[in-house]
């Protein structure tokens, strides 16, 4: 028998304004899996994560997480580019202590078993060596550590995180991707990462889901990232095309714009799984 | 000796003893409301607050009513109209801010012009804008000491979901606090200090006292509780200041004592620049950077 997905997604349909941003969206991960959500600027990943999280209502469909059925489970999540104000007197390990029991009422009085917990999250991040330093004094993959501390601290079924990739260089994305890999497996959390390079992410990920159009296909990378299958997905024909070591997804229509398609849009490439 | 018997003859003192502990409370309520305003970035909606309570507190006057009453109805009314207009960006919440700002203002001076013809209350002018720490009538106390507990009893309570929100609302709403609550409630324990402070500083002044303490505190305190403790310390350390200084002053020109408000308001921001001075010499206690790199 097999354990109910930590989320299932049934044709969601979302507009905002008088657009149709996502017109029918299927797919359901499975508890501790890790899944890329991918697609270009503007293609609807993170009004996608708003829906999940309830900031935005479907149009129609139906979105599921486990456990629903009494108190649902807490969603973590880690919003895109967050700009905290270096001014806060938020120290990171305040910061993964408020992920803890930001949410309740009244002054919080000083806990043993609460730091103690504050201090494991923080180890399992990495992120002991800036524990005590201001949130926004530090660098763009320091501060994601301690957001995805913040997310995970309460142990949710579910971790969605918006574009956590942006702005690092290679290295610190490298080294977020296999945190967040080993995370997801250590906690059980199914993690939805959405970015709009794929690049990173193949030799890690469980499972792919492809926005574009206001639709998306799901599955295994080697299942969806094809030439037949993202083709019908965008409704013109793409081509998925092996390049030093990278897949590049690439309208095939005249040569210039092809060449545009991948300069301007930086997209759709992932290397060869 | 002389020092002991005129700080004897000070705690004597009737309108000194309402002073210190009206002014006391306003103070601390001032402190704790201040820093969760500065971190939400609403210093601006505060100063408005207080400008637009000028306006009750002319009307309390004009009628002869409790002038904290009057402050409190005004500040409330307007905290509710710009947390109901359910402005996030910020550049409209400032325009409309303004706007309301200005028209509190100008119902102010319509009315002290009524209080100073009508009733030849000549002072209202000066006590509404400027402050009455010495006047405050002993009646007021009780309803005074109420406000400041309910202000400070609601910044307890909403302190944790606030400070997430100032991180990120969406991270709020991730976290099931209700965003829109919360800001009510800060806007409520806002009015309820901003009232407070405009009774004993006077309204122009109270922007000294909500802001100051909080964004001295801000510049040193690396944790939420230091920032409370310490604005709380140089609020309560400038009014408790100022009113003695005040009282001294009559000797200074004789029959002639200076204005309470100018020696609290001088206080702080004396503070404000020592603790820019304090950040500037310890840059790694008050930001917290990585050792090694201060020297830089
Ligand atoms: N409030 C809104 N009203 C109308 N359209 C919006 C609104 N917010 C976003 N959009 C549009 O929805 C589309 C998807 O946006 P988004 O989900 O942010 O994309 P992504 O995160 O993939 O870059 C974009 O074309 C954007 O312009
Ligand atoms: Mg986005």
């Amino acid at each position: 028998m097999s354990r109910s997905p930590a989320l299932s997604v049934e044709g969601a349909c979302v507009a905002l304004g008088a657009r149709l941003v996502l017109r029918d969206v299927t797919f359901a991960l499975e508890p501790g899996e890790f899944c890329a959500l991918i697609g270009s600027n503007g293609s609807g990943k993170t009004t996608l994560l708003r829906a999940i999280l309830g900031f935005v209502p479907l149009a129609a469909g139906e979105i599921r997480l486990e456990g629903a059925a009494g108190a649902p489970d807490p969603i973590g999540y880690v919003p895109q580019k967050l700009a905290l104000d270096p001014a806060l007197p938020l120290r990171a390990r305040d910061v993964v202590a408020l992920g803890l029991d930001g949410a309740r009422l009244g002054i919080s009085w000083p806990s043993k078993a609460r730091n103690a917990e504050v201090d494991r999250m923080l180890r399992a991040v990495g992120a002991e060596g800036f524990a005590e330093q201001r949130i926004g004094l530090l660098s763009g993959g320091q501060q994601q550590r301690v957001l995805v501390a913040h997310a995970l601290v309460r142990r949710p079924r579910l971790l969605l995180l918006d574009e956590p990739l942006a702005n690092l260089d290679v290295r610190s994305t490298a080294e977020i991707v296999a945190l967040l890999r080993r995370l997801s497996r250590e906690y059980g959390a199914a993690v939805l990462l959405s970015a709009h390079d794929m690049n990173p992410l193949l030799s890690a990920m469980d499972r792919i889901v492809y926005l574009a159009n206001g639709a998306a296909v799901a599955g295994r990378p080697e299942e969806v990232v094809r030439t037949e299958v993202l083709s019908s997905l965008y409704g013109y024909h793409v081509d998925v095309v092996r390049v030093h070591g990278r897949v590049v997804v690439v309208a095939a229509e005249a040569g210039e714009q092809i060449h545009e398609a991948v300069a301007r849009d930086p997209v759709h490439t992932a290397s060869v799984p | 000796m002389s020092v002991l018997l005129s700080a004897v003859e000070f705690l004597h003192n009737e309108p000194v003893r309402v002073a210190l502990i009206v002014g006391g409370g306003a103070a601390l309520v001032c402190a704790v409301v201040g820093v969760a305003t500065v971190m939400q970035r609403q210093s601006f909606a505060g100063h408005a607050l207080a400008d637009v309570s000028s306006a009750g507190g002319s009307a309390a006057y004009l009628l002869g009513l409790n002038p904290l009453l009057g402050f409190l109805g005004l500040a409330a009314a307007a905290a509710g109209v710009m947390e109901w207009s359910e402005i996030r960006e910020a550049r409209e919440r400032d325009l409309l801010t303004g706007v309301v700002l200005g028209a509190g203002l100008g119902l102010a001076a319509l009315l002290l012009y009524f209080a100073s013809t009508v009733h030849s209350a000549s002072g209202a002018a000066v006590a509404v804008l400027f402050g009455s720490m010495f006047t405050i009538p002993a009646a007021v106390v009780p309803l005074a000491l109420a406000v400041a507990l309910t202000a400070l009893t609601v910044s307890a309570l909403v302190h944790r979901p606030l400070l997430v929100s100032a991180l990120s609302v969406d991270l709020a709403r991730a976290q099931g606090i209700r965003v829109r609550a919360v800001s009510l409630a800060h806007a409520l324990a806002l009015a309820l200090a901003v009232s407070l402070a405009a009774m004993t500083v006077g309204a122009i002044l109270s922007t000294a006292l909500l802001i100051g303490p909080a964004a001295a505190a801000l510049r040193v305190a690396r944790r939420p509780a230091a920032a409370v403790a310490l604005a709380a310390a140089i609020g309560l350390g400038a009014t408790w200041g100022g009113i003695y200084l005040a009282y001294e002053s009559f000797y200074w020109t004789p029959g002639r004592g200076w204005p309470v408000s100018f020696f609290i308001v001088a206080l702080v921001f004396a503070a404000y620049l020592t603790a820019g001075a304090l950040a500037v010499r310890w840059p790694r206690r008050a930001v917290g950077l990585p050792s090694g790199c201060e020297a830089h």
